[in-house]
């Protein structure tokens, strides 16, 4: 998805890195990894790692500047206009499947105006106005209220149990992840990918249930540029 | 951060956690945080929860603990990034640190 933008941007100065948050690891990621053959770095993040600075859904980036100072913190990052934003509605389409077009269609992603921007902070550096201040970056990253840092306790009980062969225990606290950190769309998502084709029944629920009862702001809050 | 055990040593503490036992308590980089231990080997994880501020999560019917992160304030303590190691495809290991002097773009996607 992004070898394009890095092949146009390295040379000026941006590397990127790719990271996989798939509690499902390596050979989950490996055949979307394998179809892009990469010039960048792409890493797996098992553990949800980066659920720490901030990362509640995918994709989502993070400026780094040279120094290693963050001066953008996550936010929804689309390298384009995503092509799901202009897919037909079929005319045999049943209402699910049209239901579930639209919703997609409407989702908030402004890839070319972060791609301009990136663009801009590439050219400029910290003269860039998308170039946030260090004070801004923390007041713009997202609180960690006790709620959400239980939260990742419990993701990990999950993942470990999950790994053990205790599905059900694993569950348990998937969805004690969940209602604690009810705006982490990656707690949802991966654990329902753990669960396979019959995650909704197990958890009750399905993303197109979740974001059309949230909305579609609450799955990519809108870019404050 | 999983443990197997409601008491484990300094040495997997630290591993786990960044966070050393001295005998000025709990330290990580250049912060200590008061922490008074019986023992200079081991800690009761539910006292490193409290002192640090960091959840813990228990399953008894598998043996298993887990620390959250540390709760409060925002995700983002500072505008510095961790530093943050993770494994290529092939286990290989990376910093994001070694890209210093290059600007990055760290996106974060997924195969779901």
């Amino acid at each position: 998805m992004w070898q394009e933008l890095r092949a146009e941007l390295h040379p000026r100065g941006l590397e990127i890195v790719t990271v996989a948050l798939d509690a499902r690891g390596a050979p989950a990621a490996r055949p979307w990894i394998e179809k892009a053959q990469p010039e960048h770095p792409s890493l797996i993040d098992e553990r949800h790692a980066l659920a720490a600075l901030g990362v509640v859904n995918v994709p989502t980036g993070i400026w780094i500047d040279e120094a290693g100072t963050i001066v953008r913190p996550p936010e929804t990052a689309y390298p384009r206009r995503p092509s799901f934003k202009d897919q037909p509605i079929p005319a045999d389409a049943t209402p699910q499947q049209r239901e579930r077009i639209e919703i997609v269609k409407a989702l908030t992603v402004d890839g070319e105006a972060y791609v301009a921007a990136l663009r801009d902070w590439v050219a400029h550096g910290a003269a860039s106005r998308y170039a946030l201040a260090s004070d801004e970056v923390v007041r713009r990253s997202r609180p960690r209220p006790v709620t959400e840092a239980t939260a990742a306790a419990h993701f990990a009980l999950g993942q470990q149990l999950s790994a053990m062969g205790e599905s059900d225990l694993a569950t348990e606290h998937f969805k004690q992840a969940q209602r604690l950190h009810p705006t982490s769309w990656t707690y949802r998502r991966d654990a329902w990918a753990i669960a396979g084709a019959d995650y909704a029944s197990i958890y009750g629920t399905t993303w197109l249930d979740d974001v059309k009862r949230e909305g579609v702001e609450r799955y990519y809050p809108r870019l404050e540029l | 951060m999983i443990f197997r055990s409601a008491r484990v040593s300094a040495a997997e503490l630290a591993r786990e956690t960044g966070w050393e036992l001295k005998p000025e308590g709990l330290c990580r980089d250049e912060r200590c945080v008061p922490f008074a231990v019986a023992s200079a080997d081991a800690v009761e994880l539910a006292d490193v929860s409290r002192a640090l501020g960091m959840p813990l999560a228990i399953e008894p019917r598998a043996g298993l603990w887990a620390l959250g992160p540390e709760a409060g304030g925002t995700a983002l303590a500072t505008a510095t990034l961790p530093d943050i190691e993770l494994p290529d495809l092939d286990g290989r290991p990376f910093r994001i640190s070694s890209l210093r002097g290059t600007k990055v773009l760290l996106v974060a996607w997924a195969s779901w």
